[in-house]
C-alpha cells in the first residue's frame, strides 16, 4: 500500500502507533467511536471491539454535535487501560486553557498518544443551547499549546513540565466548507502551529476534495502533515437529508442524496455503504492522501464492512487493539 | 436562535457593511489613527493616565464601534483580519473560520449573519498593505484586557504581550525550518 510517498514532517515525536503506521507509509484507517449515554463501561468496550479489528486508532469524540455523551477523556481512560490505540478529541467549546492543559497531561499519563484539536460545534446545535460557550482558545491556539508542552516542556504560561506529554497532534480540516480557497491556508496555519496529522470533515464531494488537495500540494503541506480523509456511510435518504441540513460543515451533493432516494428503502443502507466504499477508492488515488477516517454514527458494524470492501484489510502492523496491557502505562 | 447582541450589527452605522467592503480607505485610516494615537496618548497621559485611557476607550467605542461593531477586546487585530472584527464571530476565533460555515457563507451559529471570516477573507484580497496578515498566527486572547482601550494597550505594548510559552514554541518552529 505504498502508493503515496510518506511525508516526514518532523522527527518522531510520540509513541503513537498511529504515527508509526503513517510513517511506515501504510494507508492508515481511523474510526470514530460513538460515546455512550451511559455510565456503563461495557458500552464503550462493545463498540471498541467491533472497531479495533478494522482500524489503527479509535477516535473518542468530545461532546460531538454539542450533545452530552460520556466524555472523550473518560472513554480514552477505559480504552487505553484495555490496550487500545486512541485519539483523544479535545474541543475548545467546553473548557478553558487551564483545564485543557491539565487534561493533556492526564491523557498522556493514561497512555493516550494522539490528540485531535478541534474548534467544536456550537452549543446552539446541541440539545442544551442555553449552555455557556467557552472558546477561550481556538483550535490553532490549542495545537500550538499542545506542541509547546510536548516540544519545549512548558505550559503556555512558560512554567516547566517535569515529564512533557509525548503526543501525536491532529487537526481538523474542512475541504468542502467555504471559503474554499482559504481552507488550505487555514491548514497551513494549523501545520505551523504544530499539527502532525489531519482528519477531515466528511467528504462526499470528491471533485471538491481533489481541488482542495491540489492547493494543499501547491503549498507543500502534503509533505509536512499526514492527511486522513473523513468518510462515512449514509444510513438512509432521511439520514442524508438530516446530516446535510442539521450537522454543521457537512455537504452532501444532490446527486448522492438522489442516489440514496432511488434505492428502495430496504436497500438504502447497502447503497450508503457502496457510496462510501466508492469514495474511499477514489480518494485513495489522490496524491497526498495518507488514510481514511471513518465516521459512522451508531453503525460500528458498517465500518468493518466498509474497510473490508474497500480492500484495506487486514490492518497490518499496529491495529487499534491487541497490544500487551503492560505497554500501556508508560509514556516516556 | 439569533443572538441579539450580534444582530446589533444591523443597528450600527447603516452603511457600515458598505464601508467595510471597501477596506482600502480603512487601511489608510488605520495608519493615520495609529500615528495620531501614538503621539496624542502620551501627551494626555502626562496629565492623567486615567483620562487618557478613558478618552481612548471612548474614541474606540464610537469610531470602531460604529463601523466594525467592535467588542472592545483590548487587543485589536482588525487590520490583520481584513478590516473585519473577529470578535463578532460567536466562537471568538482569532485564526480563521470554523468548520461550520454554511454554503451561503453564513455563520453556523447565526444563520442570518455572514461568517465574519468569510467576509474578512474576501476583503483581505482588495487590501494594499495588510491583506497578507491573514496568514499570521494570532496568539490566544488575553481576557484581562477586555473592555480596555486597545489604543492605549498598543502604545503601552500590552496588546502584544503573549504568554511566555507561546513565544517559546516560535524558536522551535525556526529550528524546524
Ligand atoms: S461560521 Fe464563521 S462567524 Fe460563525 S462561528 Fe464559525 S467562524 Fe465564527
Amino acid at each position: 500500500m505504498n502508493h503515496t510517498a510518506s511525508p516526514s514532517p518532523r522527527p518522531i515525536r510520540s509513541e503513537s502507533r498511529l504515527e508509526q503506521t503513517l510513517r511506515s507509509g501504510r494507508f492508515a484507517v481511523t474510526a470514530e467511536l460513538n460515546a455512550p449515554d451511559s455510565a456503563d463501561p461495557q458500552g464503550v468496550y462493545r463498540n471498541a471491539l467491533v472497531l479495533s479489528k478494522c482500524c489503527h486508532a479509535i477516535n473518542a469524540t468530545d461532546g460531538a454535535g454539542a450533545n452530552c455523551h460520556m466524555s472523550s477523556i473518560s472513554c480514552c481512560a477505559l480504552l487505553t487501560r484495555a490496550g487500545y490505540e486512541t485519539v483523544l478529541q479535545v474541543n475548545c467549546r467546553d473548557r478553558n486553557r487551564i483545564a485543557i492543559q491539565g487534561d493533556l497531561l492526564g491523557a498522556a499519563a493514561m497512555g493516550v498518544r494522539n490528540v485531535l484539536c478541534i474548534t467544536g460545534d456550537d452549543v446552539s446545535v446541541g440539545d442544551q443551547p442555553e449552555a455557556k460557550r467557552v472558546f477561550d482558545m481556538d483550535s490553532v491556539h490549542l495545537l500550538r499549546t499542545a506542541s509547546t508542552m510536548r516540544d519545549t516542556g512548558v505550559f503556555l504560561s512558560g512554567r516547566p513540565i517535569k515529564t512533557p506529554p509525548r503526543l501525536f497532534l491532529g487537526a481538523v480540516a474542512g475541504p468542502c466548507t467555504p471559503p474554499y480557497d482559504w481552507r488550505p491556508e487555514r491548514l497551513a496555519k494549523k501545520v505551523e502551529a504544530g499539527a502532525d496529522f489531519v482528519q477531515t470533515q466528511f467528504c462526499f464531494n470528491v471533485e471538491r476534495f481533489r481541488a482542495y488537495m491540489g492547493q494543499v500540494r501547491q503549498l507543500g503541506l502534503h509533505e509536512r502533515v499526514f492527511i486522513l480523509i473523513g468518510v462515512g456511510p449514509l444510513r438512509s435518504e432521511r439520514a442524508a437529508e438530516y446530516m446535510r441540513t442539521k450537522i454543521p460543515g457537512v455537504w452532501i451533493p444532490d446527486d448522492i442524496v438522489a442516489r440514496m432516494a432511488r434505492a428502495p428503502r430496504s436497500q438504502q443502507r447497502e447503497e450508503g455503504i457502496r457510496i462510501c466504499v466508492e469514495i474511499i477508492e477514489q480518494v485513495r488515488e489522490i496524491e497526498g492522501v495518507h488514510g481514511v477516517h471513518v465516521m459512522a454514527y451508531r453503525q460500528e458494524e458498517a465500518v468493518a464492512e466498509i474497510i473490508e470492501r474497500a480492500g484495506l484489510l487486514p490492518i497490518d502492523g499496529f491495529e487499534a487493539g491487541g497490544c500487551a496491557p503492560d505497554d500501556v502505562h508508560s509514556p516516556r | 436562535m439569533p443572538d441579539p447582541a450580534y444582530m446589533a450589527e444591523a443597528r450600527r452605522l447603516p452603511c457600515s457593511e458598505w464601508i467595510k467592503d471597501h477596506p482600502r480607505p480603512l487601511e489608510s485610516l488605520y495608519r493615520l489613527t495609529k500615528q495620531g494615537v501614538v503621539r496624542v496618548y502620551p501627551l494626555i497621559k502626562r496629565i492623567s493616565p486615567r483620562i487618557a485611557e478613558r478618552l481612548m476607550a471612548w474614541g474606540e467605542v464610537i469610531l470602531k464601534g460604529w463601523i466594525f461593531n467592535c467588542q472592545m477586546c483590548g487587543q485589536c487585530i482588525l487590520h490583520s483580519t481584513g478590516m473585519t472584527c473577529p470578535m463578532n464571530c460567536p466562537k471568538k476565533l482569532r485564526n480563521g473560520p470554523c468548520g461550520g460555515v454554511r454554503h451561503d457563507n453564513h455563520c453556523e451559529v447565526i444563520a442570518e449573519m455572514p461568517c465574519v471570516w468569510a467576509q474578512a477573507w474576501e476583503r483581505s484580497h482588495s487590501m494594499r498593505y495588510y491583506g497578507d496578515d491573514m496568514r499570521i498566527l494570532q496568539p490566544p486572547v488575553n481576557h484581562a484586557l477586555q473592555s480596555m482601550s486597545a489604543w492605549a494597550n498598543m502604545v503601552e505594548g500590552r496588546d502584544t504581550d503573549v504568554p511566555a510559552g507561546w513565544d517559546s514554541a516560535e524558536g522551535d518552529e525556526g529550528a524546524d525550518g
